[in-house]
């Protein structure tokens, strides 16, 4: 895994663990490997993925079995998906729409291209 | 774990090194010392390990004095130095005669570690190359499982994949009961292992934090106009623009520059320093 310079270590982690759910690469009640396992195979601190299951299982999207391990929730991938969606309309929205102001963009012109995108990418 | 008070040390008269330096170092963390050449990293490092002695103040380990050397202090501490000797025997003898010495010494880890440097374990010592050398030192330095490891400078001669070997071996090191302390210059290398920073200069430590409280106080990030950012407490301006420290005022999870934070404490300390108080 590579590292951006842009955001903490731990965050970037919990994305990392996030996207795995998301492709399907990691099933809701299976478990993810120990802190240490994650540890050494990302060439990081223990302490830092520590960090990264904390903030995840606050989000619900894993949870702790004492003495076995962190498992990946049931509803995880809502949970997931939820958490997303506010980051892009905090993060990533304000962006877009100062230029969709700027250059004098409706809304509705926008759907066509969202149509052709879709179409084109994900089907 | 690691108690140093008052600690006065010169190696001449009238130059002092070290005046009434204090720090304190816990289990279960992987210390980053950061200094310029001549700060007297490796003099701090030997003072723990027991290889030099104060001239004022204490260094205690484990609660031991280290200056003392007994033998239950000297096998719970194991120091890399940065300029080591290695005698012309092969390593299975060199196992046979030191790992004696440290009654938690791992064999069967001495030789995985080997196995992932890709060491020949068949070879004369003085055969090898000094990263060959160094990293046999660092197998060896894992596989005694001390609770104090002291590395000096370890990056230092590994090719690339050792770099990358060298993390993946630390980061399965930690545990709880053991603390690492690496001196280095190149911060790149161990930037994610290293979880608290400690900064020595003018005879002291100036900057001690872990990186979260760090994170936690100061943003770290790139912009293209300086004149955007507010709160500037350090800026260092290339091509690409102005990577900068701010204070963190809402609740940014930026990542640590070390490099950029060593130059910011030696340039700018106190109103740093004001931060963490």
């Amino acid at each position: 895994m590579e590292f951006k310079d842009t955001q903490a270590i731990y965050v970037q982690i919990a994305d990392y663990i996030s996207e795995q759910v998301l492709l399907n690469k990691w099933q809701p009640e299976e478990r993810i490997p120990s802190v240490r396992e994650l540890a050494v195979s990302l060439e990081v601190n223990p302490n830092t993925v520590m960090r990264t299951c904390e903030l995840l299982q606050q989000q619900e999207i894993i949870y702790n079995k004492r003495g076995i391990g962190y498992f990946i929730s049931p509803d995880a991938v809502k949970k997931i998906k939820q958490f997303k969606k506010e980051a892009f309309i905090h993060n990533e929205l304000p962006s877009l729409f100062r230029n969709m102001y700027l250059l004098d963009v409706d809304l509705d012109e926008l759907k066509p291209h969202f149509e052709k995108f879709k179409k084109s990418n994900f089907n | 774990m690691i108690n140093i008070q008052s600690l006065t040390f010169s190696y001449r008269k009238n130059r002092p090194l070290f005046e009434s330096l204090n720090l304190r170092l816990e289990a279960g963390h992987i210390y980053g010392l950061l200094g310029k050449n001549g700060a007297g990293k490796s003099t701090l490092l030997k003072q723990m390990a027991g290889l030099l002695f104060p001239d004022g103040g204490s260094c205690e380990v484990m609660g031991y004095h280290s200056a003392k050397r007994q033998p239950a202090f000297l096998r719970e501490i194991f120091l890399v130095p940065e300029e080591f000797y290695l005698p012309k025997i092969s390593v299975r003898r060199y196992v046979n005669t030191y790992a004696p010495f440290y009654p938690n010494f791992d064999e069967q880890a001495f030789f995985s570690y080997l196995k992932e440097f890709d060491i020949p374990r068949d070879q004369q010592l003085t055969e090898m190359s000094y990263g060959q050398k160094k990293k046999v030192l660092i197998s060896f330095a894992l596989s005694t499982n001390t609770k104090v490891l002291i590395m000096d400078e370890p990056t230092n001669g590994l090719d690339i994949p050792s770099k990358s070997q060298f993390r993946k071996v630390i980061a399965a090191a930690v545990s709880e009961e053991k603390c690492i302390v690496i001196s280095t210059h190149q911060v790149r290398d161990l930037d994610n292992l290293i979880d608290s920073i400690v900064i020595i200069d003018e005879h002291k430590i100036i900057f001690r934090e872990d990186v979260q409280t760090v994170t936690d106080k100061l943003s770290f990030k790139t912009v293209s106009r300086i004149e955007e950012a507010t709160g500037v407490l350090f800026a260092d301006s290339n091509l690409r623009g102005h990577t900068i420290i701010t204070k963190n005022a809402g609740s940014e999870h930026s990542k640590i520059d070390m490099e950029l934070l060593f130059n910011a404490v030696l340039t700018n300390h106190k109103p740093i320093q004001e931060i963490f108080n």
